[in-house]
């Protein structure tokens, strides 16, 4: 459960969040909005990686701007766009260091099973000893959301996680998500541009601009033709194709 | 069967705990090989010397090495190092201010361990609140802080060349000595402090080893991991600060080193840091003390021990790149 009350955030004058309010509980939701509507800061934010001007953010009723880093480590895991390293290491070493929260080192038994555990759910069985430099950008972001997934956490924030993603690995990561919270009970926020695979696997939407939420509820609520014509300034049309909401943009 | 020891003997030597070993062993042979060939009949006198060139050697390696992984490590990043951030120039520069301000007369006639003293305070005090500020207060992106790195270091090497000019020629000879690197001039009685000082830094960061491992992930992975990194990074500012500023101090400016130890540990051992930080220490006591030997005994100080270390160094990190090791 994440708790968002009243939380600003500022650059110099240009306020990125603005008096943002809202509870993110267990299941998918999909943060989306248009370029610089705030979401990637709200989700830094929530992860403690930016601090706030204002407000307080909760998770599982543990401040994140005073509770010790390593504490939310083991209950909140976060990835961020680029993850560019400056080391070389493996994709089992970097799974490993999933771990670290947990005092592990990547090596005990049971950082094993984890490591192991989330190896499989990523499908990167076959170049666990591969170095991460060797690989696609889609693989190596496959070998990130692994080591969060290692990190066993209840609440996991990704952002933009489908964009080097070709659709059968987008889509196997928005099933693995959607598993995640269905069988772990897990809290999943994912910033997200692709609306259409938002209306597909998400439980909740939440809806940006210019720092303040605008719309969140079900799918069904706020995937709809008037609110993206708002949103994003640009006419909407959302068609139900196969029992699903999808957009098409005039 | 050949293959099979050979395969052996491969995976053996791809141990890194073998590895850095082996550096070890080789840093200690250069060390005896430094003490112990070419000595006159009245050898007591030229070991007693030698010992401590060698003592300056070693703390200036650790401290240079140490550092430079450190360093590398809370910016995410492998090419820049103290020297390239202008540690250096800021150390000469706080050298020369201080002999232009008080002049040369209380610098040459305070005790070694005072003005060493002052100095050290003097240098690691400006340099941790120069980059705590660039690297926590001001959040500056790296780019940006290579860049302040390089525009101080100009602006740091400007004032100490405009006040050289000013000195007289007496003060301006005690400079002189202080702007390069000299290993045969080390004052006894600060060999122990400035190694206290060493050893107390690298000793400092035991605990936080595997926080550095994590922090070498780059900032928002290691906080997302768990790692308090505003105080890891002042923790390592502050003992990158004391160690080259102790070593500085000793022996002179000697980061030019830390470029290529650090990259040839990282090569030889990967980049956890219970063994790139020993490989970075043995390595560079290696480069110092090789080199010097080479210096002395094979081109009768021909030359300058930096060119030494640089020209055998780069050829080794050619040819660890070459052959795909470093990366």
């Amino acid at each position: 459960m994440i708790l968002i009350d009243d939380v600003v955030k500022t650059h110099g004058t240009l306020v990125a969040v603005d008096d943002v309010t809202m509870q993110l509980g267990t299941g998918v939701t999909a943060i989306i909005g248009p370029n610089g509507a705030g979401k990637s800061t709200l989700l830094a934010a929530i992860g403690r990686l930016v601090g706030t001007d204002a407000g307080v953010i909760t998770v599982d009723g543990m401040d994140v701007a005073t509770t010790r880093s390593r504490e939310i480590a083991r209950r909140l895991a976060i990835l961020r766009q680029d993850n560019h390293l400056a080391i070389r290491l493996s994709v089992e070493e970097l799974v490993g260091y999933g771990r670290f929260p947990h005092g592990g080192t990547g090596r005990t038994a049971d950082d094993r099973v984890h490591v192991d555990g989330a190896i499989d759910l990523l499908d990167l069985d076959g170049m666990r000893a591969r170095f991460l430099d060797e690989l696609s950008g889609g693989q190596r972001q496959r070998a990130f959301v692994a080591m969060a997934v290692a990190q066993d956490t209840d609440h996991l924030l990704l952002d933009e996680p489908l964009n080097n993603l070709d659709p059968r690995h987008a889509v196997g990561l928005m099933k693995l998500l959607r598993r995640l919270a269905d069988e772990r009970d897990m809290t999943i926020v994912v910033v997200m541009h692709d609306i259409n695979v938002a209306s597909q696997y998400a439980d909740d939407v939440v809806a940006m601009r210019d720092g303040r939420v605008v719309h969140h509820g079900p799918v069904a609520d706020v995937i709809t033709a008037h609110n993206l014509t708002e949103l994003y300034e640009t006419p909407a049309r959302v068609d139900e194709i196969a029992g699903r909401r999808v957009v098409l943009w005039e | 069967m050949s293959t099979a020891v050979r395969t052996r003997a491969s995976t053996v030597f791809r141990s890194t705990r073998v590895r850095l070993g082996i550096l070890s062993a080789l840093a200690l042979v250069a060390i005896a090989l430094y003490l112990t060939t070419d000595l006159p009949r009245a050898w007591e006198y030229a070991l007693a010397l030698r010992w401590r060139t060698v003592a300056g050697m070693v703390i200036a390696a650790s401290a240079v090495g140490v550092s430079t992984v450190l360093f590398q490590t809370i910016t995410a990043n492998r090419i820049l190092t103290p020297g390239i951030m202008g540690f250096d120039s800021v150390f000469l520069a706080i050298q020369v201010i201080t002999a232009f301000v008080i002049g040369p007369a209380i610098l040459v006639a305070a005790p070694p361990l005072v003005s060493w003293g002052i100095e050290l305070v003097l240098m690691a005090g400006t340099v941790t609140l120069l980059y705590w500020w660039l690297f926590v207060r001001r959040r500056l992106d790296l780019h940006v802080i290579v860049l302040a790195g390089l525009v101080l270091g100009v602006l740091f090497r400007s004032v100490t060349a405009f006040l050289q000019r000013l000195l007289d020629p007496d003060t301006f000879a005690i400079v002189q000595n202080l702007v390069f690197a000299s290993f045969t001039s080390i004052d006894r009685e600060l060999l122990l402090p400035a190694g206290i000082v060493v050893a107390v830094a690298i000793a400092s960061l035991w605990p936080l080893r595997r926080s550095l491992d994590v922090l070498s992930l780059g900032e928002s992975t290691a906080i997302s991991l768990g790692v308090d990194h505003r105080r890891v990074v002042l923790h390592v500012i502050i003992a990158v600060s004391a160690m080259v500023a102790a070593s500085t101090a000793l022996v002179g400016p000697v980061t030019f080193l830390g470029l290529l130890v650090a990259n040839l540990a990282y090569g030889a051992v990967g980049h956890r840091h219970l063994r790139s930080v020993p490989a970075a220490i043995a390595i560079g006591t290696l480069a110092l003390v090789g080199g010097q030997l080479i210096l002395d005994r094979v081109l009768g100080f021909a030359t300058e021990l930096p060119v030494v270390i640089e020209f055998v160094g780069g050829l080794f990190f050619i040819i660890l790149i070459l052959t795909g090791r470093a990366r």
